[in-house]
């Protein structure tokens, strides 16, 4: 059984990281949140275009990523900033997150009575917040702890014949000593979905193939063919042709175990094993979703290549081909190009991407998080008012 | 997953209507698994598909043993399989307009 050294939450949950975080309730909140994690280089901040004037199911997913990014177990603890008069009220945002167990306080910058008073307030906590993380030891914990996020992003012709297969046999390794892996991006398993659904129960067959559904309702109602936004043009350059195409590429990298579950955007799964997750193949908006969802490490695999981090996961980088790895080493983890080269066999990469997961999970830096790049961006499903 | 005879293309099932080019191929440059040669139609990249039989118009194309799309004209052999010549048969949205 493989084990890592991770940080025990009061929660039960086991982190990777120990950051604190400073999170906008809203985006009228960023500028003063941008000026504590300057005064206090040892948080990590977020930004983002939400919180305000939403209504209904987007109102309420909006919520749910805010409140399970903020308790993802790679977080210590939490300050949010509200504004004052946000329709994502930052007093209920700080409860629903301590609700899941997590460190938090909150500060409202109408209460503080402007911005420079709540930038003052507001790196005093950050700074109490960061000393009372720093007590937190890593301990050893089991492999069954973790959640891993599977993604592509940036594929190519390649995508389907190293990179994913090769993180599929990882995500098979991980499974088998108990783990979880998310694999998510639905419209990137348009035309691959029989596979899945043919090593699932009835009942999460069944949610599968409705949220497929809903993928080609939202192109019907909009009367798109698909292919003009997904595949995406650098897709096409790279070879991709068709959305069925790059999806059954994409398949790979959930591996072949049973598909357990189905859950919605940044819903923490329920079982461990192979879960889907419903988010867009938008690289950003999918990680954040993962994440949210208590994903603490990140397998995302390129063809194209791209630097996506995020502020409080490792994010591992793997190549589906050699030209590209060594144009952008600075950016890339594995080389998955080799199996083309015939210098290392799938296996061979699928255990060097296993290796680098629970490394990751001791601390190990990928190249996205050593470079400090820390995205984020949340999955909207509606209208602002 | 067979490997044409020098390396330079990948058959993903046995039965595909393509095969996957690994280096890039010349017009004129064949392809060989085993007994069987298509020569290529045009230069085709790196990561592309080249077609390993001819297919006629609106027939489903396999990779993987499975379907990638539809061919939107008839295709010959040896030529560059993409989005010139094949259209998605899901994500089409684009058609329930003509349906409504």
């Amino acid at each position: 059984m493989s084990t890592f050294q991770g940080y025990r939450r009061a929660n039960g949950s086991v982190g990777v990281r120990n950051h604190v975080l400073v999170l906008p309730s809203v985006m009228c909140a960023n500028n003063v949140v941008d000026r504590i994690g300057r005064a206090v280089p040892e948080v990590v901040i977020v930004n983002h275009p939400t919180g305000c004037s939403q209504v209904g199911a987007d109102f309420e997913q909006t919520k749910r990523t805010m409140a399970g990014f903020a308790a993802n177990p790679n977080v210590a603890a939490v300050l949010v900033v509200g504004l004052g008069c946000e329709t994502n009220e930052s007093k209920a945002l700080a409860t629903e997150i301590a609700a899941r167990g997590q460190r938090v306080a909150v500060i409202g910058i109408q209460d503080c009575g402007g911005s420079t008073e709540t930038i003052a307030r507001g790196i005093a906590i950050a700074r109490e917040l960061v000393r009372e993380a720093e007590q937190h030891q890593r301990e050893m914990c089991d492999l069954s702890e973790l959640i891993v996020g599977t993604e592509c992003g940036g594929s190519d012709g390649f995508s389907g014949i190293t990179a994913n297969p090769a993180l599929g046999y990882a995500a098979d390794r991980l499974v088998a000593e108990g783990g979880t892996v998310i694999l998510a991006e639905l419209p990137e398993l348009v035309g691959a979905e029989h596979l899945l659904a043919a090593r699932a129960s009835e009942p999460v067959a069944a949610k599968l193939y409705e949220l497929i559904e809903r993928v080609e309702a939202r192109a019907r109602a909009m009367h798109v063919d698909m292919r003009y936004g997904n595949p995406t043009q650098g897709n096409i350059a790279g070879g991709l042709t068709t959305i069925e195409e790059k999806s059954l590429g994409a398949a790979y990298k959930g591996g072949s175990t049973a598909l357990r579950e189905v859950v919605e955007y940044a819903e923490r799964p329920s079982e461990r094993g192979l879960v889907v997750m419903d988010t867009p193949g938008q690289d950003i908006e999918q990680l954040t979703g993962m994440i949210a969802g208590g994903a603490q490490v990140v397998v995302f695999t390129t063809g194209r290549g791209t630097p996506t981090g995020s502020p409080i996961a490792p994010v591992i980088k793997v190549a589906t081909n050699t030209t590209m790895f060594e144009r952008m080493r600075e950016n890339m983890d594995v080389n998955a190009g080799a199996i083309l080269d015939g210098s290392q066999s799938l296996e061979q990469v699928g255990d060097e991407i296993f290796s680098w997961i629970l490394d990751a999970a001791n601390g190990r830096t990928p190249a996205a998080e050593t470079l400090g790049f820390g995205d984020f961006a949340i999955n909207r499903i509606g209208p602002s008012f | 997953m067979p490997l044409s005879n020098d390396g330079a293309a990948l058959r993903l099932k046995d039965d595909d209507d393509v095969a996957v080019v690994l280096r890039p191929l010349e017009q004129g440059d064949a392809v060989r698994f085993g007994e069987t040669a298509v020569i290529a139609a045009a230069a085709i990249p790196s990561g592309h598909k080249i077609a390993l039989r001819a297919i006629p118009s609106g027939a489903l194309i396999h990779k993987y043993g499975q379907v990638i799309g539809r061919a939107s004209t008839p295709i010959a052999s040896g030529e560059h399989v993409h989005v010139h010549n094949v259209e998605g048969t899901r994500g089409r949205g684009d058609l329930a307009e003509a349906a409504s």
